[in-house]
């Protein structure tokens, strides 16, 4: 290689790895702050580099919680937190597939009634209908439940339109062939379109994992009882502490790293599966 | 809508398998969707004991508020803020991962992480860096700094927690576009003697734009709705209405203010705010499929 | 074991076009038939519809003399290879070819022997544990004809199952389809555009064009006395020439300027009709001798094919070509000097094109 084009090469590398820490940045002082002690923060020398105190606070905001400051443990809202995001994920999963294989390989009436009215849900976040939507929900009595928290969220269309999609692209004459092979629609579903669109579905899984992860607004409104906080929303209780004059800081970052360790971690983990979701989701 | 041209003859069996999703639609969308818009025809009286019907008037009266005028003008500041602030920056970063021929895997992985983390823990990070006392971007900045005090410094601290997130979606959407681009389409402009800005201006941008425009609806329609939890977490609306969005507007009016009727009007509103960008969305994405 | 009958069968789709036209066919029992004609003519529609893929519009279809107008593509006892095959992607060549056994109902063991016997007849044996993917394109091809025998149905279904090989080993298996079909003595359709399929493959030659049957016949047969213009000029390659003519006495035909050749005794036209003569390449030689049934053309270029060559001549802008075994001296712009026998003219009316005599 000559030298010129080496040096830009080096440069191009250094300007992406620069970009990249930049990135960090946020997420590395608030790690630099749940290593520190309460008195730091008072002191006003948090700095850039973590203190000795990260394992004692993380497992302060972990398991034991601090009851002086109101912190309850962080780990029940965790597991409340993954189970919103595996109903949520599974829940839609489990009502688009279905849907999206009626509307694509059957001709039934009302096929284009039902489809318009699925297809307007893409429409409507939940945050348009927010309100109206916590009355029904108060209505049917699913305030502080699991159904209250996870079935408004499901009603979205976009996984039926992604597992439309991919069943289109499935060849007819695989249809064909299961249709001389004597297998019927459930059982071409079950054999056949499932395992085929395996990697769309686990694609899907992904992106709607992390979405449920991260709602916020929702489980703030349906949930009064704190066995049903996400650590989203236990969060934000405490940073409004903190904000007030508290001097919680280093647990509220290290609850924010909690938070956002898992989604990171899928994400990081199964990037090729996470970036085919969302590119073909949007698509 | 196009189903399969082969399709299997059942009736019933389709209404079974799609019955459960339009349950579901029905009752947390159609229903609710149906409410709110009754409900912003309805005024409540002041005890919350019986409401009339008033047609259009919360409409009228919303419009008149100057205060909403206010939260239009900061929402949409908001929104093109936080657009073009992750679309420049995405754009930026793919371009130069696309250039990397060694690593893009790695880059795509540097800088596609921060998606995952939720808005409102976006939101909770950046009000600890700029907390005005004690933030370590606060204290950089210096005793200028109070976003609890200064109505723009609290905008911009939410513009920054939200395009920090949104960086990673756009980046990897233009990277997934650079990428698609033919590279011997490249290498006839490197033939042509066109240098690398050069080419990059006058031959990948013009064939991303595309996607760059869908990228721009979809970044406005994060920054309309999706932010909530980034504002919630951190400001609250304020100081002021300086940080009151649309969404957060419905929110207050809906559950701290109990004004149910404007808030319905104003969750109309934001409908046909989204109806709207959708449309243009889904106009965008079939002129796609014909180009 | 089963003939397929058609009677009246015709095939419109909700916008209005017909795709079939109304066909009556009888495929007798053991039959390999092959139905042949330019895309879109409607063969794979006529095939789909005897799978009960489709269904017809009007007419009915009867397998083994049983009426199958209601009965799903499963209930006809039919197979079929399809002509991208197929396969099922994410099931290994064995299970490929037990799961319309499995859907049936088959124990377990007879499952095992059929797929066995099946893969041993087409030397599959050592592929059962594969994916579709991890085989070259002339296994795929032989998975699919193995998930049709499988079965012992009692019709098998071709649709353009070769289209995918290259030109060698479609060849090959021409003859490998041909003799399976004939061991198994199970009645057959096979559809294909290739002209040289249909011939090398055929005992009963179905040629369609536009919706319609044009002829059905041996494949020699309809080569040799087609029923039109337009199954002359289907079958064959290269394709018949064709010269615009005027029938004189004693069934010459004059060709102005060209000249004139004789008609056999079966393609009399009236005195003076207007004709078009149809003469196969390779049923053109060199005129010898001074006689009256002669062609005078310009050579204009020969095409080498090594065993023979094409030799394409014309006059007044009317060409012909030749195809010839013989070395001649071809040089371009040379007079040529060309006859046919009579019995090789054939007559077609100008208007409609169908064979005269």
């Amino acid at each position: 290689m000559p030298p010129r084009a080496n040096l830009r090469a080096i440069a191009l590398h250094a300007a992406l790895i620069l970009g990249a820490a930049a990135l960090a940045v946020p997420i590395w002082l608030a790690f630099v702050a749940a290593t520190r002690a309460s008195a730091d923060f008072v002191a006003g020398d948090v700095g850039w580099l973590p203190g000795p105190h990260g394992f004692a606070n993380f497992w302060t905001v972990l398991a034991a919680g601090d009851s002086a400051d109101g912190l309850p443990p962080a780990w029940p809202m965790l597991l409340t937190t993954l189970v919103v995001a595996l109903l949520i994920a599974l829940g839609k999963i489990a009502v688009s597939l279905p849907a999206a294989f009626a509307v694509t390989y059957f001709r039934f009436p009302f096929r284009s009634l039902a489809f318009w009215t699925i297809f307007l849900t893409l429409m409507l976040p939940v945050e348009v209908r927010i309100v109206p939507t916590f009355q029904v929900v108060a209505d049917l009595g699913l305030l502080n439940s699991w159904a209250g928290l996870s079935l408004p969220l499901i009603a979205s269309a976009t996984a039926t339109f992604l597992f439309r999609q991919t069943f289109m692209s499935v060849p007819d004459e695989l249809t064909e062939a299961a249709r001389i092979d004597a297998a019927g629609p459930l059982r071409f579903f079950f054999d056949v379109l499932l395992p085929l669109s395996r990697t769309n579905v686990a694609a899907l899984f992904v992106i709607l994992f992390i979405y449920g992860w991260n709602q916020y607004l929702w489980p703030l409104m349906v949930t009064t009882e704190p066995r049903f906080y996400t650590i989203v929303v236990g969060i934000q209780r405490l940073a409004l502490a903190a904000d007030e004059g508290t001097a919680v800081w280093h647990y509220v970052m290290a609850t924010a790293i909690l938070a956002l360790v898992p989604p990171v971690a899928v994400v990081v983990g199964m990037r090729k599966l996470f970036v085919r979701g969302l590119v073909e989701t949007e698509k | 809508m196009q189903a399969k041209r082969v399709v299997f003859p059942h009736r019933l069996l389709p209404a079974l398998l799609v019955a459960p999703q339009l349950a579901v639609t029905a009752v947390f969308f159609l229903w609710p969707a149906a409410e709110a818009l009754w409900q912003s025809t309805l005024r409540e009286d002041a005890f919350g004991l019986k409401s009339t019907f008033v047609g259009l008037a919360n409409f009228r009266d919303l419009f008149a508020d100057p205060d909403y005028l206010v939260v239009i003008g900061t929402t949409l500041v908001f929104s093109f803020a936080v657009a073009g602030l992750s679309l420049a920056l995405g754009l930026a970063a793919a371009a130069l991962a696309d250039r990397a021929r060694k690593g893009a895997l790695l880059y795509q992985t540097l800088f596609v992480w921060p998606y995952a983390v939720a808005p409102a823990v976006a939101g909770v990070i950046f009000l600890y860096l700029f907390e005005p006392s004690l933030g370590p971007l606060a204290r950089a900045v210096g005793p200028a700094w109070n976003h609890k005090l200064i109505g723009w410094q609290a905008l911009s601290m939410v513009v920054m927690a939200a395009s920090w997130k949104q960086v990673a979606y756009d980046f990897l959407f233009f990277l997934a576009a650079l990428q698609s681009i033919p590279r011997s389409l490249m290498e006839a402009a490197e033939i042509d003697a066109a240098g690398p800005f050069r080419r990059f201006f006058t031959v990948s941008l013009p064939l991303i734009a595309p996607t760059g425009f869908f990228l721009l609806v979809v970044n406005l329609i994060y920054a309309f709705f999706e932010t909530f939890g980034v504002i919630h977490a951190t400001t609250l609306g304020g100081p002021g209405l300086s940080t009151t969005t649309m969404v957060f507007r419905v929110f207050r009016d809906g559950f701290i203010d109990q004004r149910l009727g404007a808030s319905a009007a104003e969750s109309v509103v934001l409908l046909l705010v989204v109806a709207a960008l959708t449309v243009v969305q889904f106009r965008f994405v079939e002129r796609k499929v014909h180009y | 074991m089963a003939g397929v009958t058609l009677r009246g069968v015709k095939k419109r789709y909700p916008g209005g076009f017909e795709a079939i036209k109304g066909i009556d066919l009888d495929v007798p029992d053991g039959d390999l038939c092959v139905f042949v004609g330019p895309s879109g003519c409607g063969k794979s529609t006529l095939l789909r519809i005897v799978a009960g893929l489709e269904t017809a519009s009007e007419g009915t279809v009867a397998i083994g003399g049983r009426d199958v107008g209601a009965l799903g593509p499963a209930e006809r006892d039919v197979a079929m290879v399809f002509q991208n095959y197929a396969l099922y992607p994410h099931m290994s060549v064995f299970d490929n070819m037990a799961y319309g056994l499995r859907n049936r109902g088959a124990a377990r063991p007879e499952i095992e022997a059929r797929v066995a016997e099946a893969a041993a007849m087409l030397d599959l044996s050592a592929l059962l544990a594969r994916k579709p993917r991890e085989l070259s394109g002339g296994q795929r091809q032989r998975v699919a004809m193995g998930r049709a025998i499988v079965r012992k149905p009692a019709l098998f279904l071709f649709d353009e199952p070769l289209s995918n090989l290259d030109a060698k080993l479609r060849a090959r298996m021409r003859v490998e389809i041909r003799a399976l079909q004939r061991r198994l003595g199970t009645t057959a359709i096979h559809v294909t555009h290739d002209q040289l399929e249909a011939m090398t493959m055929a005992d009963t030659l179905v040629v369609l064009n536009a919706g319609r049957v044009e002829q059905v016949g041996k494949p020699a047969d309809v080569y040799a006395r087609p029923a039109n213009r337009f199954v002359a000029g289907f079958l064959g390659s290269p394709e018949m020439n064709f010269l615009d003519g005027e029938a004189g006495p004693d069934g010459r035909i004059d060709f102005g300027a060209l000249g004139s050749l004789s008609a056999g005794a079966g393609a009399r036209a009236p005195v003076s009709r207007k004709v078009v003569a149809g003469i196969r390449p390779e049923n053109l030689a060199p005129a010898e001798g001074d006689g009256p049934d002669r062609l005078s053309l310009t050579v204009d270029f020969v095409e080498e094919l090594g065993a023979a060559r094409l030799v394409y001549a014309s006059r007044e802008g009317r060409r012909v070509v030749v195809h010839t075994a013989a070395h001649g001296g071809w040089a371009p712009g040379a007079p040529l000097a060309l006859t046919a026998a009579a019995g090789d003219v054939r007559l077609f009316d100008p208007q409609g094109g169908a064979a005269l005599g």
